[in-house]
């Protein structure tokens, strides 16, 4: 017997990357914005891409992966409201990875056709830990945090609100209901990550909902020109 | 949490490698980690157990982590400096425009194998009437 030693040097989710990467460029050649949409189970993730496409439905045409660890209920629930939704069941996974979008992907292009949707909204398991190190090929992670979870979130989740290239602060219409800190939220934040813009905002009333979609449409247009 | 998908995808790389190089047995895995990172390498250690009894080659197989502290480039004032998960801002001029230069690795550095000496071998050389299939 003899041992050796042999330098690798390679990413661990090879795999994973090599399929964002061809997801990439699969939406940049359809011009599909694509949103991967992050937060705990419950924070409004499907209440908030019916409020955002129902702001920008006359601009753009948006579809919608729903990732959940079982059921179609939100894939159910989009359809309704006219959107074309692809489900993926992980199983269990508490995460999404390249492989499934890019199956979701060839299914909306079997259906509706890749080139016709102008945004992909990814609704990702809630979860807020793992999704972080699964890059979908997206062009933007947005989190939403909601009132009732508290302000202390960004402290103990740190790799998902530094990650997300915009926050989300939902369901403000409760907080009178609630003792969250927007402070303590916005200086932790102003340190974790300063360069992601932050909206207030509440899928049931609306509230802020147009600050959001206007600053989206401005980001799908800087990716087209 | 995805400790599973982590420890599969490292087994992916490395066994090929190993049987590529005409391992007998990898011992050891070297692993570079950044703290940017959702990995907890004492939770890989489960999901480490089961897969790498999978494969004959991995059996018994350990892995070691070097943990990678953040770093990053100030866009503003060129500082680079290091910093904790928390602070991104450039501790120089205060600006929020830094860039990551460090800390989000999740690489696998190398791999310690074992091959068998050419005395111990036994006709496993050269097969020309395989390679001609
Ligand atoms: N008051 C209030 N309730 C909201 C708001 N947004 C969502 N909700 C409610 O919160 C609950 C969860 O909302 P969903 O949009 O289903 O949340 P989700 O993140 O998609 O949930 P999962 O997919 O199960 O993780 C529902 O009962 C919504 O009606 C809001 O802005 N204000
Ligand atoms: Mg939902
Ligand atoms: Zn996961
Ligand atoms: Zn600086």
């Amino acid at each position: 017997m003899s041992e050796q030693t042999l330098t690798i040097e390679s990413p661990i989710l090879n795999r994973n990357e090599r399929l964002a990467q061809q997801l990439r460029e699969r939406f940049r050649a359809s011009g599909t914005y694509v949103v991967n949409v992050l937060s705990s189970p419950g924070s409004g993730k499907t209440s908030t891409i019916l409020a955002t496409n129902e702001r920008l439905r006359d601009r753009y045409r948006a579809a919608v992966i729903e990732g959940d660890i079982a059921s179609d209920v939100d894939a159910q629930t989009m359809k309704e409201a006219g959107l074309p939704a692809v489900q993926i069941n992980t199983g269990g996974l508490c995460h999404l990875e390249g492989n499934v979008i890019s199956q979701a992907v060839d299914a909306l292009d079997a259906g509706v056709g890749l080139e016709h949707i102008d945004i992909i909204f990814i609704e990702n398991v809630g979860n807020l830990v793992c999704p972080v190190d699964f890059d979908l090929g997206e062009n933007l992670a947005v989190m939403i945090l909601s009132v009732p979870e508290g302000d202390d979130k960004p402290v103990k989740y740190p790799g998902i609100f530094q990650h997300a290239g915009a926050q989300l602060l939902n369901k403000v219409d409760v907080a009178p209901a609630f003792d969250f800190d927007l402070d303590a939220y916005h200086s932790v934040l102003d340190e974790l990550n300063p360069r992601a813009p932050r909206f207030a905002v509440s899928a049931r009333t609306g509230e802020g909902m147009d600050a959001w979609c206007a600053w989206l449409a401005e980001q799908i247009e800087a990716a087209r020109a | 949490m995805h400790e599973m998908s982590v420890v599969s995808g490292i087994l992916e790389s490395v066994i090929p490698v190993a049987r590529e190089a005409g391992a007998s047995r990898v011992c050891t895995v070297h692993l570079r980690i950044g703290d940017m990172r959702e990995v907890v390498p004492e939770a890989m250690e489960l999901a480490w157990e089961v897969l790498s009894e999978e494969d004959p080659l991995t059996l018994g197989c350990t892995f070691t982590v070097e943990e990678v502290r953040p770093r990053s480039r100030c866009l503003a004032c060129g500082a680079m400096f290091p910093h904790d998960r928390f602070h991104c801002r450039c501790p120089e001029c205060g600006s929020a425009e830094t860039e990551l230069m460090a800390g989000r690795e999740l690489d696998i550095i190398s791999i310690e194998i074992e091959t068998p000496d050419d005395n111990d071998k036994m006709g496993t050389g050269q097969n020309p009437s395989v390679s001609a299939l």
